[in-house]
Formats: C-alpha cells, sequence, structure tokens
C-alpha cells in the first residue's frame, strides 16, 4: 500500500483518477484504519487530504458557511460561530465516538462511509447542506441527501471526492437541533437520529422546515411531507402528531439487535416531535 | 513496499523513524521505537488504552498511520513524569488505588492529563465523559474518577 498526502485538490484527483478503484480517501481514519487492519479493504493507495486547504477551514462568510470535509469533530466543537449558526450540526458531529475520536474523526469521513447511522448526515440533510465534489471534470455541487445511494455508498464517479460541505448563511428566526437514541448514554451507534432545521415567520408561524431521518432507512432520509404538515402552522398537538405520523411513515428499517422495526419507526416519530421543539425554540431566540 | 521516513517529536526529543504506509502510530511506537508504555488493546479505537496526546489532542495511537505524522508532536506516557518525580496524576493513581492489572492506565493517565490541560477544574460528570472512551475491565471506574478530581484539586493548588 501507498501513502500519498497531495497539498492540492487537482493533485488528489489526479492520484485518485491514476490509481482507480484501489485508492481510498483518507482523512481521520477512523473508519478506514480499522478496515484495512481487519482485511475488509486492501487499497493499493491511501490519498491523504489533510494537507489540502479548502479541506481543513471553516469560512463564514456573509451569504455562505463552508465546512472543509477533513475537519474534526473536535474542532467543529470548538468552533463557537459556527455552532452558534448551526448547532445541530455541530452536536450531531460531536456524538461521533469518543473524545480521543473526536479529535481524529472528520465531518467528511462520516458522510462517505456512508453508515445509514451517520450522525451528522441527517442533521447535514435538515441544514440543506451541499456537498463541494472534485473530479477529473472539474467541480460540483450535489445536494447531499442527493449522493446517499446505500449502506456504504454514495453517488461519487471514480476520482471524485468531497472537499467540503456548503450551507446558506441562516435567516433571520431559524434553528435546527439532532437528537438520536442510544440505550446509554454515550458511545454507541444510533438506532434512531432525527435533524431538523426550521425558520419561523415574524408572527411564530413555520415560514420553512426540513425534516430528515437516520438509521430508519437504507440512507438517511426526508421526511417529504414535513413542509406540508408545518408551513404556516405553529407548533400545537395536532401539528405535532402529524409531523410524528409522516416521520414513521418515511422509516424503511431493518430488525437487528439494537431495534426492531416497530420500535424505530415509533421512535422516528417521538424524536422528530423532540427535535423540532429544540429547533423551534432556538429560532425562536435567532 | 516502500518505507516512508517521518521525523517527528516525542516526549520533546526529535524522533526520525520510518514505517510502512499500514503501520499505525501504536506500532510504530511499542515495535519499532519500543515504547511500549501505550497498550495495544483492541486496536478498534474503542478502548482507549493506547491513547496518546498528538499535537495537543488525545488521539488513539491504533487509529492513527505513522506516515502521516512529519512534523508532529507526540506526547506518551514516557514522557509524563518529570525524572522520577511522577506527575501529580500518576501519583493519585497510586494514592486511589486506581489501577489493578494496569493496561488501561496509561491511556487513562493521557485522557486525564488532556482534560485538566483544557479544564482545570471539571466537575465529576465531565471527568466521567471526558474518560467516556477509556475502558477499564477491573471496573475501577469509581477510584480513577476520585483519582482525576483529587489531581485536579491539587493542580490547582500547585500553580495559584
Amino acid at each position: 500500500m501507498r501513502y500519498e498526502a497531495p497539498e492540492t485538490i487537482e493533485a488528489a484527483v489526479a492520484l485518485l483518477a491514476a490509481a482507480g478503484k484501489t485508492a481510498r480517501v483518507f482523512a481521520g481514519g477512523t473508519d478506514l484504519i480499522i478496515q484495512i487492519k481487519e482485511e475488509m479493504i486492501e487499497p493499493g493507495m491511501l490519498v491523504d487530504i489533510k494537507k489540502i486547504k479548502e479541506t481543513r477551514e471553516v469560512i463564514l462568510d456573509d451569504d455562505e458557511i463552508r465546512i472543509g470535509a477533513s475537519v474534526t469533530g473536535a474542532e467543529l466543537g470548538e468552533n463557537k460561530e459556527l455552532k452558534k449558526l448551526f448547532p445541530g450540526v455541530v452536536e450531531a458531529v460531536q456524538l461521533i465516538g469518543s473524545d480521543q475520536v473526536q479529535g481524529r474523526a472528520t465531518i467528511g469521513g462520516n458522510f462517505c462511509n456512508a453508515s445509514p447511522a451517520a450522525d451528522s448526515v441527517p442533521a447535514l440533510i435538515a441544514a440543506g447542506a451541499k456537498a463541494v465534489v472534485a473530479g477529473p471534470n472539474g467541480t460540483r455541487t450535489a445536494a447531499v441527501e442527493d449522493l446517499l445511494i446505500k449502506p456504504g455508498q454514495l453517488s461519487l464517479a471514480p476520482g471524485e471526492l468531497i472537499i467540503s460541505f456548503c450551507l446558506s448563511r441562516p435567516p433571520k428566526n431559524t434553528g435546527d437541533a439532532y437528537l438520536r437514541f442510544i440505550p446509554r448514554s454515550e458511545m454507541d451507534i444510533a438506532v434512531v437520529g432525527a435533524g431538523v432545521s426550521v425558520t419561523l415567520n415574524p408572527d411564530g408561524t413555520c415560514a420553512a422546515a426540513r425534516v430528515a431521518l437516520g438509521a430508519v432507512a437504507p440512507t438517511a432520509r426526508l421526511v417529504e411531507q414535513a413542509p406540508d404538515i408545518l408551513l404556516g402552522k405553529e407548533l400545537d398537538e395536532r401539528v405535532l402528531a402529524e409531523l410524528a405520523a409522516a416521520a414513521s411513515a418515511t422509516c424503511q428499517p431493518i430488525n437487528d439487535k439494537r431495534g426492531t422495526i416497530k420500535f424505530r419507526t415509533s421512535v422516528a416519530g417521538v424524536l422528530a416531535c423532540r427535535a423540532i421543539k429544540i429547533a423551534w425554540e432556538r429560532a425562536e431566540k435567532n | 513496499m516502500s518505507k516512508y521516513h517521518v521525523t517527528t517529536t516525542i516526549n520533546g526529543d526529535e524522533v526520525d523513524f520510518t514505517c510502512y504506509a499500514d503501520q499505525t502510530l501504536l506500532e510504530v511506537l511499542r515495535e519499532d521505537l519500543n515504547m511500549t508504555g501505550t497498550k495495544n488493546g483492541c486496536g478498534s479505537g474503542d478502548c482507549g488504552a493506547c491513547t496518546v496526546i498528538v499535537n495537543g489532542r488525545p488521539v488513539n495511537a491504533c487509529l492513527v498511520l505513522g506516515a502521516e505524522l512529519d512534523g508532529a508532536n507526540i506526547e506518551t506516557i514516557e514522557g509524563m513524569s518529570t525524572g522520577t518525580e511522577l506527575h501529580p496524576l500518576q501519583q493519585k493513581f497510586l494514592d486511589h488505588a486506581a489501577l489493578q492489572c494496569g493496561i488501561c492506565t496509561p491511556g487513562f493517565l493521557n485522557m486525564a492529563k488532556a482534560l485538566l490541560e483544557k479544564n482545570p477544574e471539571p466537575t465529576e460528570t465531565e471527568v466521567r465523559y471526558a474518560l467516556a472512551g477509556n475502558l477499564c475491565r477491573c471496573t475501577g471506574y469509581d477510584k480513577i474518577v476520585r483519582a482525576v478530581l483529587d489531581a485536579a484539586a491539587e493542580m490547582r493548588e500547585s500553580t495559584s
């Protein structure tokens, strides 16, 4: 196996394109090194993207926020301004693993590992994040949910890699939140995850809403009916019941040791409601 | 398979090593540099026994590659005491009998050291959360937490 640490996007793309399927992008390594050591994969080359400036920066512009793909959970947690703008996204990334893992694990890696239970993904979908993808034909951007195909697989062409995630600066009265259910208080994988972002009108009704779920389908999913239920409404019991039903209807989970189909489907509704209450409260204060 | 030449600082000393692309920092430390104070527990980032500090951040040495460490500053358990004088955390682990078999201890000590550098006055809950990625199967958690809180108090006194 070769190890390469290019300093530019172009060099990384050239290395990945030349090596074909045997090359793997390497950032925090908290998933990849385990897969290599357990001989689940045998890459011919690792392309370490941490020396590429664009993957390491968090840029907070007037209209746009960019989070580099190889920014770690610990670094995001220390970025007070980002935490204020997207508390849900930052909290989701900070739920991943121990403090030791937080020092290494990256937001791009959590996304690219393509686990259906990845905590950052529902939060990124809810926040309306777009991935900036570099490849042999230049750079493209794609809504993060459009890149998800199935467990372990993203819609990326050979030679393509994710450089950063792009978010619009939230309008006034916007808040986001992410909650997950695990049977213990720390160090576990989501049984269900729910990310929510809401924007409120001056009269306190809902102006925009995105609700996304994790660990309840082969990929994280947007709750498509959420805007129809929420727009123009206040957050009363009837609206919450409708949202819970829509969230549960979005689920297509599996039975496994972490949770049954029935449990996951039910908890998805509960978590969507709890998360929207937090996001709503944050939106009122912003 | 070619080897990579890496220049690092380990416990304040410049250390050069060569390693293969798939060698972890844990393997480099234990097998090539004979620094066996860092323990190999699970090898998958779950147990925290191999916790070392790289560029100021605690990490699992089993989840870091040697090849990516050119220019890195690494702190291991071997650098924790000053000569024969134990670090307050080490002394408090002894005082509180916060270890039995000792395999988890270097990882706990490094994690606690990193915590106290960031937060000199942690609550018990903060200590427990910070140490959540370190497993002790002799189940000495309570004594470990008390040792860390006691060391924190002593370190605050000595700096005030």
